[in-house]
């Protein structure tokens, strides 16, 4: 039974071929266009948890505060008021994993006849875990280098091609302001920041070393950030709240003063970066569906004019036997079929686009299971939902009257 | 009385119009047994084809009682009446009315898709009836191929399917040359040999006169009701 009836409808399609088409191309621009938005929007929440995953999760970082001298303030981080012993009481606090005081400042590197400048970080080395930082070849240096201030370092990515090119820079020495320094390993690459930064073009070395030989101050053990993480997220805003208060009262702070320091959530940040681009692809799908709701019209309008041109076919079929439900299933049949053709086409539309879109752009694309699974039950609901008006419509026909219809 | 295909009692029949309740059929009365070959005739406004219409379970009346084959229609529910239509009643129109995009095969064996058979009986059994009616070698045309005698041939096939007691013909020659006319004529007369009961609605007395029995109706009553008296009556006999 619904065998032949679904060679009727397949008859019926074929009839009028041109139309079905058409008809056919609402769903497939709709499915289409959600497939489409959906690979896209997976592909850019899935680039900014990548970035996110790459700088390290629940950080804080503390920055020293901008002096000011006759008026004329510095940037952030410019100042000097805050120290290693800072850091060290930081890590006392309920809720800390791991705290890096950080010194850095940008330095010529050299390397036989190459040169190189970059930013050369001094710290110790639990900023590698604070950073989920890992390392490429060789050893990371440890809490002995920083205590001894021995010449070590580690080399970013970008850093090595430019100075070693093809050779292994382990155990070879550059020289960082003149200064003769060791190359322990190389860093894991890293990739781009979430501003676009290259954050493989980096030396690290270890603090003491740094706040003597490289970045030496007046002010011994001064640091200018210290990097804090917390266990869990769920401590971060009452850590947040001890911190400032321990580093009020360490810096002597009179009630109506301002904060010598900044304090700044990174997770917040990296957290509200990521809900924007979630929104962004959740609008984008909203926008697409908008065209499956427009596909989906265009099958009911087409079935209603078809029901009206076959009014006489429903006539004959009702005189000699057709239930209504017959028509009804008849007529659902041929809309479900148009909409699930489309669909099919329609997803690989989409799938092409979504290549064609990583190929010449670079955008990363993420095809998923689920958002096809998505697209392809919904364009069948709508097959249904929009089907079946004019299904009904058919069903009721008085068959005397239909008969008579020229 | 069981014998009755068709049993009618003060059957009324009435449409509602802006100006009213309009009356189409007022107390018919008809029996038709098992084996009859009735032609209605009459002018039109007459109510026959409203009579038609109710015979063939499309129209239910407004009072009075019909029963079909035994059955009350009037206790009958709209799947019921299609299935009476399906398996009990073939229709023959006036305007053949096969449908244009499906095969003579197809065209024919479509009542079977409704009945539930399955696809290689329907196909078997459409055979046979196109054969019944001389147009095995047509199977696979389309009924924009063949001439008008010829879709009214495939019209009695697709009423023949399902093998129902009754045929119930509007016009069936109304569109067809005198010659034409005598063949479907002479096709249905056969038929009525086999024991298949007809009615035959027509305004032409000619054609009228190869049924047994004539009914007239003239504003929506029966006026006469009697043998066809004519060289037809031996046949019958």
């Amino acid at each position: 039974m619904i065998l032949a009836m679904l060679g009727e409808a397949w008859r019926a399609m074929g009839a009028n071929r041109l139309r079905t088409l058409l008809t056919m191309l609402g769903m497939v621009i709709g499915v289409g266009a959600v497939v489409l938005m959906m690979a896209v929007g997976q592909g850019a929440q899935f680039a900014v948890s990548q970035s996110i995953s790459a700088m390290g999760s629940n950080l804080f970082i503390v920055l020293s505060g901008s002096p000011s001298s006759g008026g004329i303030r510095s940037a952030s981080g410019g100042g000097y008021t805050l120290n290693v012993s800072d850091a060290d009481a930081i890590t006392e606090l309920p809720g800390v994993q791991t705290v890096a005081p950080l010194i850095f400042g940008n330095a010529q590197i050299i390397y036989g006849p190459n040169n190189w400048n970059t930013s050369v970080f001094g710290t110790t080395p639990s900023y590698f875990d604070a950073r989920s930082w890992t390392i490429a070849s060789g050893y990371p240096f440890a809490d002995s280098d920083v205590r001894s201030a021995t010449r070590v370092a580690l080399l970013g990515k970008t850093v090595v091609q430019n100075l070693f090119g093809d050779i292994d820079p382990v155990g070879k020495t550059i020289r960082i302001k003149q200064s003769p320094f060791v190359v322990m390993g190389v860093l894991g690459s890293k990739g781009q920041s979430l501003d676009g930064r290259d954050q493989d073009d980096t030396i690290i070395i270890p603090l003491t070393t740094a706040q003597r030989k490289i970045f030496g101050n007046q002010f011994a053990g001064s640091v200018r950030m210290i990097m804090v993480q917390a266990e869990t997220l769920e401590v971060m805003p009452s850590l947040e709240k001890s911190m400032t208060g321990l580093l009020r009262q360490r810096h002597r702070l009179r009630d109506d003063a301002d904060n010598d320091f900044f304090l700044r959530n990174l997770t917040a940040v990296a957290d509200s970066a990521a809900e924007t681009t979630r929104t962004m692809s959740l609008l984008l799908g909203a926008i697409a569906s908008v065209s499956l709701l427009v596909g989906g019209i265009g099958i009911m309008n087409i079935m209603l004019v078809s029901v009206t041109e076959r009014t006489r076919e429903i006539g004959i079929r009702l005189a000699i036997g057709a239930r209504e439900h017959d028509i009804l299933l008849q007529f659902l049949l041929e809309a479900i079929i148009i909409s699930l053709a489309g669909c099919l086409i329609g997803l690989l539309v989409g799938i092409g686009g979504a290549l064609l879109a990583n190929a010449i752009t670079q955008t990363a694309v993420i095809i998923s299971g689920g958002s096809a699974l998505v697209a392809f039950s919904v364009a069948a609901a709508v097959g249904v939902f929009f089907g079946f008006y004019p299904a009904r419509k058919a069903a009721q026909l008085d068959p005397i009257e239909a008969l008579r219809y020229q | 009385m069981s014998d009755d295909v068709i049993d009618i009692q003060a059957l009324y029949k009435s449409y509602h119009t802006t100006a009213g309740l309009f009356p189409v059929l007022k107390d018919v009365n008809l029996n038709i047994t098992s084996g009859e070959f009735v032609a209605i005739m009459g002018p039109s406004g007459s109510g026959k084809s409203t009579f038609m219409n109710i015979l063939g379970c499309l129209d239910r009346p407004s009072a009075g009682h019909y029963a079909l084959a035994g059955r009350n229609v009037a206790e009958l529910d709209k799947d019921a009446l299609a299935l009476l239509r399906n398996r009990t009643i073939g229709f023959v129109f006036q305007g053949f009315n096969l449908l244009p995009r499906m095969s003579l095969l197809d065209n024919v064996s479509l009542p079977l898709i409704y009945a539930g058979t399955q696809h290689e009986e329907r196909r078997q059994r459409g055979r046979e009836m196109l054969a019944k009616v001389g147009l095995e070698s047509y199977l696979s045309s389309l009924p924009s191929q063949i001439s008008g005698g010829q879709q009214q041939r495939v019209a009695i096939a697709r009423a023949l399917v399902n093998h129902p007691r009754l045929i119930l013909a509007d016009e069936p020659t109304g569109n067809l040359d005198s010659h034409t006319s005598e063949e479907i004529m002479a096709l249905f007369e056969a038929l009525n040999r086999e024991g298949i009961t007809i009615v035959l609605v027509t305004h032409e007395p000619d054609i009228a006169t190869h049924a047994k029995r004539q009914v007239r109706f003239l504003d929506g009553r029966i006026v006469s009701d009697h043998a066809t008296a004519s060289l037809h009556a031996e046949a019958s006999a």
